[in-house]
């Protein structure tokens, strides 16, 4: 049976200081960043900027594959960067040269979009702040996007929570098809090419940000070479149990929808694979080509050749997948993917895409990124007489994940929303209740002083005792709510939490 | 999930070779929609960054990941 799909998204903001034309993007990410923690303590809220990040068990560099492949470059942890945990569970930090925020670990995918959309909150609330302390005349802008345009990419990448009995093997065998394939809903468009000797006249619009950059099938690299399956082997949890699936090929998304589809479909399918239910795989005869094909066919009918001799459209693909994993779900436990009613809900938004791709991709103007950028730009395009590679369009394209509500285009398309803004406001400060984000978010909250550390797989007191207490959490579906809700509420301090959790 | 409506779709395979259309499939039907689409124009004329070429060169990041 399959293991809780335990999931998230993890998103590098691009970032603009306006009117100051040297500023430097990594003082700048930490600026934000701190602006931030310092509004919350201002307004009364815990300390959280005293909070540092456990390196203890990152490991980014060891491979899934069973002999790793010695030209792989390492990523590197970095340290000395602003590093704050959140009360929602979260981590907001600076990743190279960019504010990240890693989403808390999610039950299914309607929460971990909730906590996606808190985090798209958080980096406004960011700007605000930061705002209050610029010089009159320069603000901090950012984007929810992964190009400037210009070849240089920064990812949205999602984690899901893999049984460590599913041979690596077959991940790579079944998934890359639906990675590949699913580019029709995640995309977020372009305007034109960042594919090395590519001019973008040839390419006037794309469907994703991201394709440009995949040259690799399988890898353990996200700064270069990307890889469609990507190897790190770093569960945050019992890695005698679990594996976690770092797919780094898809979009960073304003439409709901689409991150909804994103991460409920993945995850649905990581599911049905689990459960041996998956069939034969659908093998493409030439994945990483196919991925730049699909991005740029607009026509949604090229054929991509399967390894089989036949051939099909990602469209078709898409259906295929679609209709294994809505057969699977007649009779599988759904809980493992967050229960009946978000599989209903990705399952009937997963059908609806394929049909409107199918029918008029014009009629998922409310729903898919890519669509809603492309109506847009080729209206205002055909209203002026502009040519595809017009910077007006190029700096519409940006403008389109601008996060401010007004200057942000994504704002004005009418995407249809999913989750309210009562339950985003909570999620800004609430972690989740049913995964271990509920006790590091809630210690954190509680226990401000006594938290000294914390990571995805542990929370660090410091008591007044001798040495420092690590409470390790290699269970991701441990420390919910209704494992330690009443524990940590009740404790008078995080000494008596930790002599409790021991009894 | 047992009540729920199976409608798969056929998904034909399509052999190589087979001729693709160039014609993008996105296609803008309907007035209404057409008549949306200029009031949202004129919205965003407003907003739209002054001067787009400058801004689209200062936009520089550095990769991540």
């Amino acid at each position: 049976m399959a293991v809780a799909k335990i999931l998230g998204i993890e998103t590098e903001y691009g970032i603009v200081v306006r009117n100051a034309p040297d500023a430097n993007p990594i003082s700048a990410s930490s600026m934000l960043i701190n602006a931030y923690l310092g509004s919350l303590g201002a307004a009364g809220g815990p300390p959280v900027a005293r909070i540092d990040w456990d390196f203890e068990d990152e490991t980014p560099a060891k491979d899934a594959r069973a002999e790793a492949v010695r030209l792989s470059v390492a990523p590197e942890v970095e340290t000395h960067l602003v590093n704050a945990v959140l009360t929602n569970g979260a981590r907001y930090y600076v990743d190279h040269a960019h504010p990240e925020y890693s989403a808390p670990e999610c039950a299914s995918a309607l929460e971990a979009l909730r906590y996606d959309l808190a985090g798209e909150e958080i980096l406004r609330r960011s700007m605000a702040a930061a705002h209050r302390l610029l010089p009159e005349g320069q603000e901090l802008v950012v984007y929810k996007n992964n190009s400037d345009g210009k070849g240089n990419s920064y990812g949205c990448h999602e984690n899901y929570l893999l049984a460590r009995s599913l041979p690596f093997g077959d991940v790579v065998a079944h998934a890359t098809a639906h990675i590949v394939t699913r580019q029709l809903f995640t995309g977020s468009g372009k305007v034109g090419s960042e594919a090395p000797g590519e001019r973008t006249g040839e390419v006037p619009f794309q469907l994703t940000q991201r394709a440009d950059f995949f040259e690799e099938e399988v890898g353990l690299e996200t700064t270069l070479k990307r890889p469609i399956i990507n190897t790190r082997d770093e569960p945050h949890a019992d890695s005698s149990k679990y594996r976690r699936l770092h797919v780094i090929a898809g979009d960073a998304n304003l439409s709901q929808v689409a991150t909804l589809l994103k991460l409920g479909s993945t995850a649905m399918f990581l599911a049905m694979l689990e459960d041996g239910a998956a069939g034969d795989p659908v093998l493409l005869s030439a994945p990483v080509p196919a991925m730049h094909e699909v991005s740029r066919d607009l026509s949604l009918a090229s054929p991509l050749k399967l390894r089989d001799g036949s051939s099909a459209t990602a469209l078709e693909i898409q259906w295929d997948l679609f209709a294994r994993v809505s057969r699977w779900a007649e009779s599988a436990d759904l809980e493992a993917v967050g229960g009946e009613e978000v599989s209903e809900l990705v399952l009937g938004h997963w059908e609806g895409v394929l049909e409107g791709l199918e029918r008029d991709p014009t009629e998922l103007a409310d729903r898919l990124d890519w669509v809603a950028k492309y109506r847009l730009f080729r209206a205002y395009r055909e209203r002026h007489g502009l040519e595809w590679n017009d910077p007006r369009l190029a700096a519409m394209d940006l403008q389109y994940h601008d996060l401010r509500h007004g200057p942000g285009l994504s704002h004005r398309v009418g995407l249809l929303g999913l989750v309210g803004p009562d339950e985003v406001e909570s999620a800004v400060g609430d972690p989740p209740e049913d995964t271990r984000a509920y006790f590091r978010g809630r210690c954190l909250a509680r226990f401000p002083e006594e938290v000294v550390a914390a990571n995805w797989d542990s929370v660090v007191f410091d008591v007044g005792g001798p040495s420092l207490q690590r409470v390790p959490m290699m269970e991701p579906g441990r420390g919910t709510r209704a494992h330690v809700g009443e524990l940590v509420d009740e404790a008078p301090n995080a000494a008596e939490l930790l002599a409790r959790l021991r009894s | 999930m047992a009540e729920r409506e199976q409608k798969r779709k056929v998904a034909p395979q399509r052999e190589g070779g087979e001729s693709v259309e160039e014609e993008p499939a996105v296609t803008e039907t309907g007035d209404k929609l057409k008549a949306e689409m200029d009031d949202l124009l004129d919205e965003i004329d407003d907003v739209l960054e002054t001067n787009a070429e400058d801004f689209v060169k200062s936009y520089i990041q550095k990769g991540g990941e």
